[in-house]
């Protein structure tokens, strides 16, 4: 065992790495249960969505849902991982009052696929990673036990509704270097698999759940790295909290080692939950942490066999990626890999909004600045999706074409923007309903000329040099006839004035 | 054809329902009679349903008058296994920890039974959780052998042998993960058939250990297993083990001449340890096949002698997985809190200092202590002692030393049997060593009991079928029984060649002297 650093040892504040391993739950995107037909529906009463094999009653027997496992098949391949032609189905033995089988059917030493990536790339640069996937399971999901410490009863009541529920394991190399890292990842993870299809990676609702693992690297001043012993992070409801309660851990580590100098391997690997409102990880009693889950062949269940067909059906399910998406968009748009990611980030059906804008439009950036400007601001102040957002493409289209056209300007156009958005009305309608029509050139011609026999000293500043004193002519213009073009009246009056 | 239902075979009440000769209201009533003369001898049952089979006979006979369509067991009396669920019935798997449980739900079998029209009369007794092989594990007491009631009918489907024995029912339904259809018929003087893995759908059977359990019929006939096979066979897309391939018509393939059949003998069954009247019964029964036309070879099965040191790894490792559901808290026997703790010796939840006056100190919380003493209370010796087996065998550290290595074994055995068949059709030779042994004999003797199933093991590890069937009779007036075991999906060749054994010898005619 190391002895604790002499303080020569020990490397200044901060000069330490951070290494960040993940293990994520997901709950399939199914309408069953993974090994019974009974419905995964959230928020049923207790104990109704039910049936002898997720009650595991004696002589109940369990039979695969396919769908289940297609999903997954859909995943692994996403995440770039091997599928194994063979696979099975092992028990892990545990005892726990809301799992009602005493063993949880899930897949030990066979899983159905390894060896997979998903790189996050920050769109402002800050860092590209590359996080390798060890392994994606399936299994099923446990019951939920429900404390109820009220009136000092502390009565525990268990819901089997979810239990059976199809469960996605996926587990990371130590391959995340930061807690930003950790939650851009996760974040790009949870995209790719709504992208997918594959789960609505509701955190809130259980369908997505997070442990991290994390240790510090320490380079010592002759070379050598200190490695702080390993932790395992649980109980972490948001994707913010996952970075917080990384964050923290990486500096109670840090001050953990400058202590005490102990190094990984001289103890066990420790269970830390993380306490949001506090803001701390603490110590669990983890009587798991020396269990024996007496894994062996689940000989209820037959091996899965993975033909080449059906990782053909399964690729074809896929549809292109997030990232992959990211690189199509900004090439066939010509926008920004920033504005790309922005888009894509908001999910699949406002990336097609976007592109049947940008179609119809015939240009991809000016598509993406009101994508970004008005509709993402707007969806984000109403709520609601994209599918339900009441001005559809061809609409915005149109005020963006007439904007184009010189019919009327962008502020003009936001006006129309909102009163098509507030009415549901047509653009056309709302157009002539606001009285606006394009000012003909005869009748610019006439109104600048009054503008300018009208402002002797705004035209001896222009003709002085200081040709930005003409926008005091715009503001008057806009008063006269509040459908002209500023750009237009700028135009004319300056040709008007030099022309004096 | 004899007027008395008890003496007519289930092809014969079948057919004799069918005509309108019988009512299956009589039929059934003749059973249920001799039913309650004679269960308080034999405690072959634990539950009868009087009401509820006279009131489907009564049905059977309302749609036969009324020239409706009828299934293929229409009024035929089955007694059904305490381990199968049935959803009118308790089903307890002669278990405490299951006393009056009521299961949701009919298993396949029981489901294909009703749709067949049999007549569920009542369930049997078995070892606990089926696992014992003398039916003397039952926390209901044990069953006797109708040839000689101070003796073990076999287990663990011990209730429905000494049932069919005793002619309490024509018919009825077993499990065999080690022997518990076999080596109780042989026993009792009758015939069970234990099919192929994944034949007979598990569905609703309470598992004992599931790469291995098997249900099948049980009856005084070849003919009357086929019939009762063809209804309860097939594939049942609620178990995923179950085989898709078509059944058979079994009954129709019974006449079959034997002619050119090889059947194999195994020299290692013939060593020490077999019963020398056993033996010869056996080679007797050798002797009554080459007359009808086969021939008789010597094969090797090289692992065979692994059978049981395999068998007792895999089946107790499954069970203790199988069998940690039963907690007390959703269904089944629960321990009320306060009482004196009962665990076994070692079971790591005694006080340390030793004291029971205050029990629930020993444990963690007082929902830990139901866990704990529901477990010690409703489970029997035989069935913790596996449980701790099989606990033992998965634990990390030995895994690789046990379980891993019995499951390399079980592939050898399973191997042997593939090579044996490609020179025979069929292997035969002795059920159990001896016959009916006294009861109380094996108690005390778990390794002893465990030997019991020494030639039975080993088609369960390979998942092939294998038929038991009387052979002959000890000097003692008790049954001696011949097995043979057949290739995957050879149900068709065991049953026709027994039921060719059984046109020629009339050991399987012959009725216990029963004084009830």
């Amino acid at each position: 065992m190391a002895a604790a650093p002499s303080p020569a040892d020990v490397a200044s504040p901060g000069s330490f790495t951070t290494i960040i391993g993940l293990e994520v739950h997901v709950q399939l995107q199914t309408a069953t249960k993974l090994f019974c037909g009974c419905p995964t529906t959230f928020g049923a009463p207790p104990n109704t969505q039910v049936c002898p094999t997720c009650l595991g009653l004696p002589g109940s027997l369990p039979v695969m849902n396919r769908h289940a496992f297609d999903l997954a098949v859909r995943a692994a391949l996403a995440l770039e991982c091997t599928i194994a032609p063979f696979t099975k189905w092992d028990r892990k033995n545990y005892f726990y009052p809301d799992l009602p089988k005493g063993y949880q059917i899930s897949q030990f030493d066979l899983p159905f696929s390894s060896d997979g990536f998903l790189e996050v790339v920050d769109p402002k640069g800050a860092f590209s990673r590359r996080v390798g996937i060890i392994r994606v399971h399936l299994e099923e999901d446990a019951g939920k036990s429900m404390h109820d410490e009220a009136a000092g009863t502390a009565d525990s009541r268990i819901d089997l509704n979810r239990a059976g529920t199809p469960l996605c394991e996926i587990v990371t190399q130590p391959d995340l270097r930061s807690p930003q890292e950790a939650r851009a990842w996760l974040n790009e993870l949870k995209l790719l698999l709504v992208y997918l299809g594959v789960s609505d990676c509701n955190m809130q609702e259980g369908s997505l759940r997070v442990d991290a693992n994390v240790n510090l690297h320490i380079p010592r001043p002759d070379g050598s790295v200190a490695k702080t012993p390993i932790v395992e992070i649980k109980n972490m409801n948001s994707f913010r909290s996952v970075e917080r309660a990384l964050a923290y851990e990486a500096a109670r580590q840090w001050e953990e080692w400058q202590a005490t100098g102990r190094e990984l391997g001289s103890a066990p690997k420790q269970t830390r939950g993380w306490d949001d409102p506090a803001g701390v990880t603490r110590g669990q009693r983890h009587k798991e942490e020396s269990s024996d889950y007496r894994y062996f062949p689940e000989p209820d269940l037959v091996p899965v066999r993975v033909s080449a067909d059906d990782l053909a059906r399964a690729r074809a399910a896929m549809g292109v990626p997030p990232a992959g998406l990211r690189h199509m968009l900004a090439e066939r748009w010509s926008i920004s890999a920033y504005d790309a990611d922005v888009l894509v980030n908001q999910g699949r059906d406002l990336v097609a909004y976007f592109e049947e804008l940008a179609g119809l439009v015939g240009e991809g950036k000016v598509a993406s600045n009101w994508m970004q400007q008005d509709v993402l601001r707007t969806l984000n102040e109403r709520g609601g999706t994209i599918d339900a957002f009441p001005v559809r493409p061809p609409a915005l289209a149109d005020i963006i074409g007439r904007i184009a056209a010189g019919d009327f300007d962008t502020s003009r156009g936001r006006e129309i923007f909102a009163e098509v958005l507030a009415s549901g009305r047509t653009v056309a309608d709302v157009v002539s309903s606001l009285g606006i029509a394009a000012v003909d050139d005869d009748a610019l011609d006439v109104l600048c000329r009054e503008l300018v026999a009208a402002n002797p000293k705004i035209v001896a500043d222009v003709q002085g040099g200081k040709e930005q004193a003409a926008a005091g002519l715009i503001g008057q213009a806009k008063k006269k006839n509040p459908n002209v073009n500023p750009g237009k009246v700028r135009a004319k009056c300056l040709e008007i004035i030099r022309g004096l | 054809m004899p007027s008395d239902p008890l003496q007519l075979s289930a092809v014969e009440i079948v057919a004799a329902v069918r005509s309108g000769d019988l009512t299956a209201t009589a039929c059934t009533e003749a059973f249920l009679d001799r039913i309650a003369r004679t269960n308080g001898t034999l405690n072959a049952f634990l539950c009868v349903d009087r009401e509820g089979a006279l009131a489907r006979a009564a049905d059977i006979d309302a749609r036969r008058r009324a020239g409706r369509p009828l299934g293929p067991l229409a009024g035929l009396p089955v007694g059904v296994k305490d381990a199968l669920c049935t959803a009118d019935l308790p089903t307890t798997c002669a278990s405490k920890m299951l006393a009056g449980y009521r299961p949701p739900y009919d298993a396949e079998v029981v489901a294909r039974l009703r749709r067949a029209d049999a007549v569920i009369v009542g369930k049997t007794n078995m070892d606990e959780f089926a696992m014992g092989g003398s039916n003397e594990n039952s926390a209901f007491g044990p069953v006797a052998n109708p040839w000689d009631t101070s003796r073990a009918p076999g287990g663990s489907s011990g209730g429905s042998a000494a049932c069919v024995a005793a002619d309490m029912a024509p018919v009825a339904i077993g499990s065999d993960t080690g022997g518990s259809i076999r080596q109780p018929a042989g026993l009792c003087g009758i015939t069970g058939l234990k099919p192929t893995y994944g034949r007979v759908s598990r569905r609703g059977l309470v598992a004992f250990a599931s790469s291995l359990d098997q249900i099948g019929p049980m009856a005084r006939s070849a003919a009357d297993c086929a019939l009762t096979l063809e209804a309860i066979a097939g594939h049942d897309p609620g178990d995923s083990t179950s085989l898709t391939d078509a059944v058979p018509d079994y009954s129709r393939m019974l006449d079959k001449p034997l002619t050119g059949l090889r059947i194999g003998r195994v020299p290692e069954h013939f060593a020490a340890g077999l019963d020398p009247e056993v033996a010869r019964g056996v080679e007797e029964a050798f002797a009554v096949f080459r007359e009808l036309g086969a021939t008789v070879h010597d094969v090797r099965l090289p692992h065979a002698h692994h059978g049981i040191p395999t068998y007792y790894l895999i089946a107790p490792c499954e069970a203790s997985s199988n069998l940690a559901r039963y907690d007390g808290a959703h269904y089944g026997y629960r321990a009320e809190p306060g009482g004196g703790h009962r665990a076994e010796p070692g079971g790591g939840h005694r006080a340390a200092d030793g004291r029971d006056a205050d029990a629930t100190a020993a444990f963690e919380s007082p929902l830990v202590e139901m866990y704990c003493r529901s477990r010690a209370e409703g489970f029997g010796p035989e069935v913790k002692r596996r449980i701790m087996l099989g606990t033992y065998a998965l634990s990390a550290g030995y895994y690789d030393a046990y379980y891993a290595k019995a499951l390399r074994v079980r592939r050898l055995i399973r191997q042997d049997y593939l090579d044996a068949f490609e020179s025979v059709d069929l292997i035969g030779g002795p059920v159990s060593a001896t016959a009916a042994f006294p009861l109380g004999e094996k108690t005390g003797d778990p390794l002893a009991m465990y030997l019991v199933d020494m030639y039975t093991v080993t088609a369960n590890l390979a998942g092939v079928g294998g038929i038991s069937f009387p052979c002959g009779f000890t000097a003692g007036g008790l049954p001696i029984g011949f097995q043979l075991q057949g290739p995957a999906l050879a149900e068709s060749l065991l049953l026709n060649a027994t039921d060719r054994f059984q046109s020629l010898t009339d050991w399987h005619r012959r009725r216990p002297p029963l004084a009830v």
